[in-house]
């Protein structure tokens, strides 16, 4: 679920789409200095490591009581010339997965992401619900609408990337965190790898 | 961060390109003909990505030319809400603020499609009296004191976060009003929610007095460039709110003349100039006489009694109109959202409203039903969040 085109260039290519209008029809002068353009706004500063290329930007946490599953959401941003390989993640907050969604017998179920998330050169990797996540498979304490809580994404080739995540009161995507539904071990909704339901 | 583009962006810019071209070329081939009306090409398409800043020691949505459009969102905090609770309302609302200001969605926003036209939105944050109670600290504003002419309601009135929201476009409005509310729904409840409009964008000069539902000039005595500091911000950026709900009573102005309606408001209805001048900025001279020897300006009329001559006294008015549903006889649920910022209320705002209800022939047309007051802490920085330093 590689997504190269993030929304910053969204946000850049929408401004040059209007620019190219205006030249067309002869506009000039029309902006403001506050009028149209990109103006980005990561309110937090976005997590970067310029040693390992990778950028953690806008992440987010799902908020959940103690003990129940969540998720932790961001736009992963590879500056690098090569590819990035995200194996594991790490919170002080509760043992961590990387999942992935899928759609099987017709019902989109999480799994664990084997390989975990390559994130290829010079592209971004969205996380988001309904897709790629950092699971939290069960948070010591209760995670409260706009707690931070900090993360540690693990990379291939052993260096990591710290960031910390707002917690926001999500009802988005709770068919997939929901741990009253009848599976194995942990007790969620989770594909087993590599073979049929039980 | 070099971003690539997608074979389908480019397909979609590409298209974009063709469409604007199309354009350019049916206004070319319209000139020559009279056109009557503008043709919208000739529109320059900056009203929905212009942005105001939401970071700086102030905060935005009170100097600015207002929007057309404003929702004001007013909370009740949960019971048991504390200091630190507080902390992580504003934090997560002052990060939503920031983003959809400058057009970005907000994280977690399901409809982010909603949120890339800003329009020019701003929102600003105002702390009610309860919410320093819930912080266990002295609040700086008080509730007004209760007014002959009031006939406040609960439902338009009161509240311990108010949350205004100022955008040239409505659905941009709707879209942070529909997010702001989500976000801040595990801390508190909706108390209640006035939407208001003035002049859409393009239709008037900016700067432009707003004209309100009973067809009067609304604003005109305002504190202008210089005159804006001494009376609105505080030297650490806070300043207060007043929204007032006033509900105009059409039914009855419509029984006037224009002279009496005149009369009543003490300037003139097309110009706005007081009854003793020619232009809206003049200087009301309340001494003038007419041919009768009386006062030219009534002294009961609404200018004489609002009028103040001490700039550090006067207060911002930044009202919007209001226009609900008619009944089935037809007559108007309209009205003024009456928002007015000043340094301090009981100094400035108060002395105003106490002679308005003491003596103002407008009142017979106007009926306050909604009243609630608010702190409006100083802005943030860049990964800050509005009330940090009021709570931390």
């Amino acid at each position: 679920m590689s997504n190269p085109l993030n929304r910053g260039s969204r946000r850049t290519l929408a401004a040059a789409l209007l620019a190219g209008a205006l030249t067309t029809l002869g506009l000039t002068g029309c902006g403001g200095s506050d009028a149209a353009g990109g103006t980005p706004v990561p309110a937090a500063a976005p997590s970067a490591s310029a040693s390992t290329g990778l950028v953690v930007k806008d992440p987010w946490v799902k908020a959940a009581k103690a003990g129940t599953m969540t998720a932790a959401f961001a736009i992963l941003v590879n500056d690098s010339a090569t590819d990035i390989t995200v194996v594991s993640a790490e919170s002080p907050a509760s043992p961590m997965e990387l999942h992935e969604m899928t759609m099987q017998d017709g019902k989109m179920l999480m799994r664990p992401k084997q390989g975990g998330f390559v994130i290829k050169a010079r592209s971004t990797h969205e996380l988001g619900p309904g897709g790629d996540h950092l699971m939290l498979m069960k948070p010591a304490a209760a995670i409260d609408a706009g707690n931070e809580v900090t993360f540690t994404l693990k990379l291939a080739d052993g260096r990591t990337v710290p960031f910390t995540a707002i917690a926001k009161p999500f009802a988005g995507a709770g068919e997939s965190y929901d741990p009253g539904m009848s599976m194995p071990a942990s007790g969620m909704p989770m594909a087993p790898m590599g073979s049929a339901a039980p | 961060m070099t971003p690539r583009l997608s074979p389908v962006s480019r397909r979609r810019l590409l298209a974009g390109g063709a469409v604007a071209g199309l354009g350019a070329v049916a206004a070319v081939a319209a000139t020559g003909d009279p056109a009557p009306v503008p043709v919208a090409a000739s529109a320059p398409l900056d009203t929905g990505t212009a942005t105001v800043a939401f970071h700086g020691p102030r905060q935005a949505g009170v100097a600015e030319d207002p929007p057309a459009h404003a929702a004001f969102v007013a909370f009740t905090l949960a019971a048991g809400t504390d200091r630190r609770v507080l902390a992580r309302m504003l934090r997560l609302l002052s990060d939503d603020a920031a983003r959809l200001t400058q057009g970005v969605a907000a994280l977690g926003d399901t409809d982010a499609t909603l949120a890339v036209l800003p329009a020019r939105l701003t929102v600003t944050f105002g702390f009610g009296p309860g919410l320093y109670r819930a912080a266990g600290l002295r609040a700086p504003i008080a509730d007004l004191p209760a007014f002959s002419i009031d006939r406040l309601e609960r439902r338009w009135s009161g509240g311990d976060l108010v949350l205004q929201i100022c955008a040239d476009d409505p659905l941009t409005v709707a879209h942070t009003q529909r997010m702001l509310i989500k976000d801040a729904r595990p801390f508190a409840a909706v108390r209640w929610v006035q939407q208001g409009f003035r002049r859409s964008p393009g239709v008037q000069a900016p700067e432009h007095t707003q004209r309100n539902v009973l067809g009067q000039l609304d604003g005109t005595a305002n504190p202008r460039g210089a005159e804006i500091d001494p009376a609105v911000w505080n030297p650490d950026g806070s300043t207060t709110l007043v929204v007032r709900r006033i509900r105009a009573e059409i039914e009855k102005w419509d029984l006037l003349a224009v002279t009496d309606k005149e009369n009543a408001t003490g300037r003139r209805l097309v110009s706005g100039a007081p009854l003793s001048g020619s232009q809206e900025h003049d200087e009301p001279d309340f001494t003038a006489l007419d041919d009768a020897g009386l006062p030219r300006i009534p002294d009961f009329s609404h200018v004489t009694r609002a009028h103040v001559t001490d700039p550090a006294l006067k207060i911002l008015r930044r009202p919007y109109n209001y226009d609900g549903v008619p009944d089935a006889a037809g007559h108007p649920d309209a009205g003024l959202i009456f928002a007015a910022y000043q340094r301090d209320i009981a100094r400035q705002f108060v002395p105003i409203q106490q002679r308005l209800a003491d003596k103002d022939l407008l009142n017979e047309w106007i009926t306050p039903i909604g009243s609630a007051v608010f702190a409006v802490p100083p802005g943030c920085a860049e990964g800050g969040w509005i009330g940090e330093r009021v709570l931390t």
